[in-house]
């Protein structure tokens, strides 16, 4: 069993408000090691982009954050700001779900593509634009030479995810966060985009994490799964798809209506808060 | 732009005629006059022409640089214009740059820095509002040209850097209450622009706050800090008459009063067509700069 | 304040106190917005009282008194002619309030109208409005009323006159804005195929829709509006002396300051910035509650 290069242990993201106090995030424990994808699976509200930014410590400032997330054995959740900008640079490389929104308008491609390295690494703009050419190249961006000097609104929302997913390369992190990188684009830019992150993963040996509420998709393209559901982990495992244990994930997979069944009305899901709490306390 | 200036100055032109009484009693004021100067002025004027004759007459002098003859100094037009244009052009300048610096960097301010910094800056910039620029003109010099002597009180100075001493309280009294205008709309444009999506990816990015506050933040928030100079240019314009006036400046500003006083028609339908005329170009500089700020935006569309 | 009824989950009615118009008038403006109208109110109500008031009349000129500093007679002191700076104030916030009133209430209702009629016509009846709402746009609200008093001579009504023209497309651009926004909505649609007319939907159904937008921006306006004129008087080019005007008073203020006696520049002045904030103040917090409510 390789060392895990990302470990979190009993997570929590706490919400106060004048009136209330809710738990986000409830004691999320889970490992990603060197060179492995994990799917993080869940339903909208269930707390997997939550996850994804106490990874990144980018939580809103009103969260109470505890529990332990260690980077290669250093603690994130106490890094000085030094520090932590290190981490975001080197180690950790994120693709978001919206590009239009998460690509500065105003400044173009190539300032995009190449903004990282130089400031950071002190990187010539010249040397930097040419590995940006190569990658565009090998993610499948046609003519990148002219990208470069285009602005983000001239670009396909396909296209775009494919920048942003070479920007990510580019930088060399050792963990990619991938939080529903394809939910928008249109169907056949969907598969694109899949295939070529999984393929530059495999190659370079970087380790993933993909956030997706496509069960499917996840099984096809990563090494284990883990299951979410209001702020928990019910289940994970690298069988998790095949043969599911919790019955939250039965049900879930159940739900999927099959093209050669007919029915007559969709499946429903009946587990719900009441059903989860009363399992907790049995277990 | 074209269609808007050649309406304007229609309009200008015929602003002479809306007056009670004929145009040619206006013209000689309350003075009346005597039959040569009846004459003169019927000929000056074309009243005997049809009005739109007349109209494009007037429109031909002034490409041909001729805006008339001013009764009361008998002088033309164009040279009693031409020094004073100078010293309001400098005063406007001058009053801009204190602007753009003063207000989109305490707007910064009060948008980065803590709740107090923010607090001090917003009740300031809400008293500097509500202050008209003649009492700040004449707070200034019953305060730092009478009481403590540090500034001349009056005039435009010799040229060159004395010019400048003179001109810095008019300027100040001029950029208060845009300057604290300007620093409101940076404040919520930049408060704005730090939520977006694409300030994550620079944060998630590891870049440091200050490349990403310049380049990601504040530079998105151009747009808005933009529209509201074009605006300040125009009120500076305007707000320039009242600065002359207490200051005694020689400039385009007194001019225009002393002359509405005296009824000099060509001289204030004169200045006025200028100033109406850099209102409509700096209003079309503005919209071409947007063009510049921001890419998704081209020449000729519409917002 | 009035009782309502209100029906509970269980179905029981039960008779509420419906919060009476000082509490929501509260709860709009906030503790500053609250305090800036009461400001506004007391100014307000010693310059509509002024006759009643004032210890002096504003155009006795004492000139053995001239000049002089606070004292127990005159608590603001004496302008140049010995005329008493507090009576003065006090008949001068009349004009200071009521000549910008009469802009913005001018201005309000042709801005609306014309608004209104864009947004509900469109086309180009729209196209055409908004043409002319941008000419007059470009050029600032001073130089209309130099324009005015250009060809009409100084006086008050000049200057209110063309200051109302200046501040026409600040209101109307907004309501263009909501109009149009509230035409697209369903209950318009109903109402037109009810059969009720164009004017009568704009009037009855859209306009008050509407209204708290249009209060908010005419209050905004006001605080300009104060300046612009007190401006105007200051040049010379607006109310004329004898009368007491807060912009004439900082205007003769200020040949006193040169002599080095400050008092009547510095009371007028500060009371034009009090009348202007506190109208800022509270056009603000309106503007903040109007947009929230859409």
């Amino acid at each position: 069993m390789s060392e895990a290069l990302l470990a979190l242990d009993d997570v929590r993201a706490v919400l106060h408000s004048r009136h209330q106090s809710q738990a986000l995030l409830n004691g999320v424990s889970f490992s990603i090691a060197k060179g492995e994808a994990l799917g993080l699976v869940g339903e909208s509200g269930s707390g997997k982009s939550l996850t994804t930014r106490a990874i990144t410590r980018m939580l809103d400032p009103a969260f109470e954050v505890s529990g332990s997330i260690t980077f290669d054995g250093a603690p994130v959740l106490s890094m000085g700001p030094s520090e932590l900008r290190s981490y975001r640079s080197r180690d950790i490389g994120m693709i978001f779900q919206d590009p239009r929104a998460h690509v500065n308008p105003v400044h173009t491609v190539g300032d995009f593509l190449t903004e990282e390295l130089v400031r950071n690494r002190g990187l010539s703009r010249g040397e930097v634009e040419h590995r940006a050419v190569a990658l565009l190249d090998e993610v499948g961006v046609r003519y990148p030479e002219r990208r470069l000097t285009q602005y983000p609104h001239e670009l396909s929302g396909g296209m775009l995810q494919r920048v942003m997913i070479a920007s990510v390369l580019l930088a060399e992190p050792r963990l990619i966060l991938a939080d529903e990188p394809t939910t928008a684009l249109d169907v056949t830019a969907q598969s694109d985009v899949m295939a070529i992150l999984d393929e530059q993963r495999r190659a370079r040996g970087l380790s993933l994490l993909f956030i997706t509420h496509d069960l499917e998709l996840a099984a096809a393209c990563c090494d284990r799964l883990a299951v979410m559901y209001a702020g928990e982990i019910v289940e994970q495992g690298a069988h998790v798809y095949e043969s599911p244990g919790h019955p939250y994930t039965i049900e879930l997979l159940g739900a999927r209506p099959s093209i050669d069944e007919r029915l007559d009305r969709l499946p429903v899901l009946r587990y719900n808060r009441e059903i989860h709490e009363q399992l907790k306390a049995e277990a | 732009m074209l269609l808007v200036l050649l309406v304007t100055s229609f309009i200008v032109f015929g602003m002479m005629y809306l007056a009670p009484g004929s145009p040619l009693a206006f013209v000689l004021g309350p003075r009346g006059g005597t039959p040569e100067q009846v004459a003169a002025v019927t000929a000056q004027y074309h009243f005997d022409d049809p009005f739109l004759v007349r109209y494009f007459r007037w429109l031909g002098d002034i490409f041909q640089g001729n805006l008339g003859r001013s009764i009361v100094y008998r002088q033309d037009v164009t040279a009693l214009m031409s020094g004073r244009i100078g010293t309001t052009a400098a005063l406007v300048s001058l009053s801009a740059v204190l602007i753009a610096v003063v207000g989109v960097s305490s707007g910064l301010l009060a948008a980065l820095k803590s709740r107090w910094v923010d607090t001090v800056i917003s009740t300031i910039a809400a008293v500097g509002l509500s202050t008209p620029v003649f009492v700040i003109g004449v707070a200034l010099i019953s305060i730092f040209a009478v009481g403590l002597g540090w500034f001349p009180t009056f005039g435009v100075g010799s040229g060159g850097f004395d010019t400048l001493v003179h001109l810095t309280l008019p300027a100040i009294a001029l950029a208060v209450a845009s300057a604290a205008y300007l620093a409101r709309i940076t404040k919520a444009a930049v408060n704005e622009e730090r939520t977006r999506e694409h300030v994550q990816t620079a944060v998630v990015r590891g870049l440091a706050s200050n490349v990403i506050v310049r380049r990601h933040v504040l530079r998105n928030a151009l747009i808005p800090i933009t529209t509201v100079m074009g605006l300040t240019v125009a009120t500076l314009i305007a707000g320039a008459v009242v600065v002359e006036n207490v200051f005694a400046l020689d400039g385009l500003g007194s001019l225009l009063v002393r002359a509405i006083l005296q009824r000099d028609f060509s001289v204030v339908q004169a200045v006025i067509l200028v100033l109406v005329v850099a209102f409509v170009v700096v209003n079309a500089v503005v919209d071409f700069l947007y063009t510049v700020i921001d890419p998704r935006i081209a020449l000729g569309s519409r917002q | 304040m009035t009782i309502s009824m209100e029906k509970t989950v269980k179905g029981t009615a039960v008779a509420v106190r419906q919060p009476g118009f000082l509490h929501r008038g509260y709860e709009r403006l906030g503790l500053l917005g609250t305090a800036a109208a009461a400001v506004l109110l007391l100014v307000a109500l010693s310059a509509a009282l002024a006759p009643m008031l004032a210890p002096y009349d504003p155009d006795f000129p004492d000139l053995l008194a001239a000049l002089s500093g606070p004292t127990a007679d005159h608590p603001l002191g004496t302008d140049a002619l010995g005329r008493d700076i507090l009576s003065r104030l006090m008949w001068g916030a009349r004009i200071t309030l009521a000549g910008p009133g009469l802009v913005i209430l001018l201005s309000t209702v042709v801005g609306t109208v014309l608004a209104l009629v864009a947004s509900w016509c469109g086309g180009r009846v729209d196209t055409a409005i908004s043409w002319v709402l941008d000419i007059l746009f470009a050029v600032p609200g001073i130089v209309f009323a130099l324009i005015s008093v250009a060809i009409w001579g100084p006086s008050l009504l000049t200057v209110v006159a063309g200051l109302a023209v200046a501040y026409v497309p600040y209101v109307a651009r907004v309501v263009r804005g909501a109009g149009l926004r509230e035409r697209n909505l369903p209950y318009v649609s109903a109402a037109w195929l009810q059969g009720h007319s164009g004017a009568g939907i704009t009037l009855t159904q859209i306009l008050p829709n509407v209204q708290g937008i249009v209060i908010a921006q005419a209050i905004s306006s006001l605080g300009f509006a104060v300046i612009d004129l007190a401006a105007v008087s200051f040049l010379g080019l607006g109310v004329q002396p004898p009368t007491a005007d807060l912009g004439l008073m900082v205007k003769s203020g200020f040949d006193s300051v040169l002599r080095g006696h400050p008092a009547e520049a510095i009371a007028a002045g500060a009371l034009i910035i009090l009348i202007v904030w506190c109208v800022t103040v509270i056009g603000d917090r309106l503007t903040t509650t109007a947009r929230s409510m859409r």
